[in-house]
C-alpha cells in the first residue's frame, strides 16, 4: 500500500449510508450473483412475449393435438425425456400438447406479477399501519395491535381459501364466468389481506424505540411537524427491516400463489401459470415425469436466489450480523 | 399461572368468535342458493321455500348465527330430527352431519401433522445443534447449504418426485395413505411415511437454521461463559446451559407451526391424494357449502388458539421470567 505523501494528498471522500451499502453488497459475491439470477426472473416475466416471439412458439397452441406424431395414443409425448428436442426445448405438455419452455415462461411472469403486486401493497401497508402504531402509541397502537393478533390468529391457506370465493363473488355473479384478470386481483387481495402484518409489527417495535431517540425529540423541539419526523427522521432509520423484509416476502408470496394454483383455487385454463404446472406435473409423473422437472428446479433456482438476495442485502446495510 | 392461564383462554375465546362470526358473515356475501342443493331436479319456489325454512335459512344473518354458535353448545332441533351437541349442522352438499364428516377426517390430519412434526422437531433440532457445535467446520457448511436448498424446496415440487422415485420408480412403497392407528399400526406408519418426510424436508431447512443461531447466540452469553471458566465439560455446558436458553424461542414456533398443520396441511394432502380437513375445506368451498367450511375454519381457529396458549403455558414454565412479568 503506497503512503500517501505530502505532494498527493489522498482525498477524503464523504459517503452517504447508502453508497456504503451499496459498495459493501458489490464485493458480496454471492449476493451480486444471485442479484443477477433474481434480475433474470424478472426480465423473463417482462419480455415473455418477446421471449415467444423470437422463440417461435405460442404458450396456448396445442401442437401436440394439431400436429400428428408428436403425442402417442396415450397423449404422452413419443419422443423421449417428455418430448425434448430441437423444436420444443422443454419438451411438450402431455395431453394438451402445449409446449413447456413457453407455458413457464409465461406461467412465472402470472405469478411473479401476482406476488410482486401483493409485496407492494403488504409493503406499503405494513409501513403505514406499523409506523403509525409505533409514533402514535397510545389507543391507536393499542387497537391497531389487537387488530394485527385477530389477523395472525386466522389460518392462513384455509383463509385464502376460504375467502377467494367471496372476493370473486363481489364483482361477477356466480352464473358467469370469472373472467382471468378479476382471478388475478382477487389473489393479489387475498394474500395482502393476510400478509402485512408481519412487517406492520416489525416496525411499530422499531418506531417505538426509535421515537424516544435525541435526533427525533430535537426535531420535535424545533417544531417539526409530524409528517416531517416520519418522512425525514424515522423512514429513513427504517430502510433496512423494510428491504430485507420485501425480499424475503416475494418469493414466499411466490410460493403461495403457486400452492393456491396448485390445488386448484387460484388461476385455472388456459392461462399459464406457476403453480398449475406442478398440478399437471403431478397428475402426469408416473408416465412423464421431465415435465413437473423444469418447473420445479426453476422455482428451486428462484428461492435460493431470492433467499441469498435478502442475506446479502441485510449484510450490506448492517455489517455487524454476522451469519 | 392459573390467572394467566384464564386470562390467555378468554383472549382467545374472544378471537375464535370474531373469525367464526367474519367467516360467517362473508360467506352469506357469497350469491349462492343452499337450497337450490338440497332441492333437486324438480324445485317449485314452494319446495324452496320449505327447505329454506326447515335449515332456517329464512331467518336474518345474525339470527342463524346465533342458532349456529348456540347449537354447538346445545345441540338443535330440525324438521329432520334432533342434532345432538356438538352440532355444526347438516351438510349442504351431502345432507349429513358436519360433526361426522370432521369427526371422520380429521384423524387423517392428525396422523400428519404429528408423526411430520416429530420427525422434523427431531431432525431439525439435532441438526441445529450439530452444526452449532462445529460451528464453521465443513459440517456446519454441508448443513447450512442443505438448509438453504430444503427452505427453496415446494412440497407439491418434492412429494410429486418423491411418489415417481419411491413408488412408481423402485417400488419400495406403496402409494400414501391413511389407515387408522388403531387397525393396523403397522400399514398406519408405511403408510404416512412419504408424507411425513416431504413435510419434514420443507421444515427441518428452518429449524436447524433457527436452532443453530439460537445456539450460537446462547454459547456467547455470560453465564455460559463463567461455566466454562468454571470448568464445566463442554457438553454440560452445551445441554444444560446453553440449550436452556434455546428452548423457549423453539418451543414458540414449534406451536405455531403445529397449530396451522392441525387445520390442514392442505398442499400435503392434495399433493398425497389424503383426506383430511384441508381437502375437506377446499371441497366445501368449490360446493359452497357453509356449515362444512363454518366447521373446519373453527377446527382450524380453535387449534392455532388453543397451540398458542399451550406455547405460551410452555413458555412460562421454562422461563421463569415470563411468569413474573
Amino acid at each position: 500500500m503506497p503512503i500517501p505523501s505530502q505532494t498527493q494528498p489522498r482525498e477524503l471522500v464523504g459517503r452517504s449510508p447508502g453508497q456504503l451499502m451499496w459498495r459493501r453488497f458489490k464485493r458480496d459475491r454471492a449476493g451480486v450473483v444471485s442479484a443477477y439470477v433474481v434480475a433474470f426472473f424478472f426480465l423473463v416475466a417482462l419480455a415473455a412475449p418477446l421471449i415467444s416471439a423470437a422463440y417461435g412458439k405460442s404458450p396456448t397452441a396445442t401442437y401436440g393435438l394439431d400436429e400428428g406424431g408428436l403425442l402417442n395414443e396415450f397423449g404422452y409425448p413419443v419422443a423421449p425425456n417428455g418430448g425434448i428436442s430441437g423444436r420444443f426445448w422443454f419438451g411438450l405438455e402431455p395431453t394438451m400438447g402445449r409446449d413447456v419452455l413457453t407455458q413457464l415462461v409465461y406461467g412465472i411472469r402470472t405469478s411473479l406479477l401476482i406476488a410482486a403486486a401483493a409485496t407492494v401493497l403488504c409493503v406499503l401497508t405494513g409501513v403505514l399501519v406499523g409506523v403509525t402504531a409505533g409514533y402514535l402509541g397510545g389507543r391507536t397502537d393499542y387497537f391497531l395491535g389487537r387488530f394485527i393478533d385477530l389477523l395472525l390468529a386466522f389460518p392462513a391457506q384455509l383463509s385464502f381459501i376460504a375467502f377467494t370465493p367471496v372476493v370473486y363473488s363481489l364483482f361477477v355473479s356466480p352464473e358467469k364466468q370469472t373472467p382471468t384478470y378479476l382471478r388475478v386481483i382477487t389473489l393479489i387481495l387475498v394474500l395482502w389481506a393476510l400478509g402485512w402484518m408481519g412487517l406492520a409489527r416489525l416496525l411499530r417495535g422499531q418506531v417505538l424505540s426509535l421515537r424516544e431517540r435525541e435526533f427525533v425529540e430535537a426535531a420535535r423541539v424545533t417544531g417539526a411537524s409530524p409528517w416531517r419526523i416520519i418522512t425525514k427522521e424515522l423512514l429513513p432509520n427504517l430502510w433496512t427491516p423494510i428491504l430485507v423484509q420485501s425480499t424475503l416476502m416475494l418469493p414466499t408470496l411466490v410460493t403461495a400463489e403457486a400452492g393456491l394454483s396448485f390445488i386448484g383455487v387460484g388461476i385455472i385454463e388456459p392461462t399459464p401459470d406457476w403453480g398449475r404446472m406442478f398440478a399437471a406435473g403431478a397428475a402426469y409423473y408416473e408416465s412423464d415425469i421431465t415435465y413437473i422437472f423444469f418447473p420445479g428446479l426453476a422455482m428451486i433456482i428462484f428461492v435460493v436466489a431470492f433467499n441469498l438476495l435478502g442475506d446479502s442485502v441485510r449484510d450490506a446495510f448492517d455489517p455487524r450480523t454476522k451469519r | 399461572m392459573l390467572r394467566f392461564l384464564a386470562r390467555r383462554t378468554l383472549g382467545a375465546l374472544v378471537i375464535i368468535l370474531l373469525i367464526s362470526a367474519i367467516t360467517f358473515f362473508l360467506f352469506f356475501a357469497l350469491p349462492s342458493e343452499p337450497a337450490l342443493m338440497s332441492c333437486g331436479k324438480n324445485c317449485t319456489a314452494d319446495s324452496l321455500a320449505v327447505i329454506n325454512k326447515n335449515l332456517g335459512l329464512d331467518r336474518p344473518v345474525p339470527v342463524q348465527y346465533w342458532h349456529y354458535m348456540a347449537g354447538i353448545f346445545t345441540g338443535r332441533d330440525f324438521s329432520a330430527g334432533h342434532c345432538p351437541a356438538p352440532c355444526f349442522g347438516y351438510s349442504f352438499a351431502n345432507q349429513q352431519p358436519v360433526w361426522d364428516t370432521i369427526v371422520d377426517r380429521f384423524p387423517t390430519t392428525l396422523s400428519i401433522a404429528l408423526g411430520g412434526a416429530t420427525v422434523f422437531l427431531v431432525v431439525g433440532v439435532g441438526v441445529g445443534m450439530l452444526a452449532a457445535a462445529f460451528r464453521g467446520t465443513w459440517i456446519d457448511k454441508l448443513f447450512s447449504s442443505l438448509a438453504l436448498l430444503g427452505n427453496a424446496l415446494q412440497i407439491y415440487f418434492v412429494g410429486v418426485v418423491a411418489l415417481a422415485v419411491l413408488v412408481s420408480g423402485l417400488h419400495w412403497m406403496d402409494n400414501p395413505a391413511y389407515y387408522p392407528i388403531t387397525e393396523d399400526p403397522v400399514k398406519w406408519f408405511t403408510g404416512m411415511l412419504i408424507p411425513w418426510l416431504v413435510l419434514s424436508v420443507i421444515f427441518i431447512a428452518s429449524y436447524s437454521r433457527m436452532t443453530r443461531s439460537l445456539m450460537i447466540e446462547q454459547l456467547s452469553e455470560d453465564h455460559v461463559r463463567t461455566a466454562r471458566a468454571k470448568g464445566l465439560g463442554r457438553s454440560a455446558v452445551f445441554f444444560r446451559y446453553a440449550w436452556r436458553g434455546a428452548l423457549a424461542p423453539i418451543v414458540t414456533i414449534f406451536g405455531i407451526d403445529l397449530g396451522s398443520l392441525f387445520s390442514g396441511a392442505i398442499i400435503t394432502e392434495f399433493t398425497f391424494s389424503l383426506h383430511g380437513l384441508g381437502r375437506l375445506a377446499v371441497s366445501s368451498v368449490t360446493g359452497t357449502d357453509l356449515p362444512m367450511l363454518m366447521a373446519v375454519m373453527l377446527v382450524g381457529c380453535t387449534a392455532i388458539v388453543l397451540a398458542n396458549i399451550v406455547v405460551d403455558a410452555a413458555y412460562a414454565l421454562i422461563d421463569p421470567r415470563v411468569r413474573l412479568a
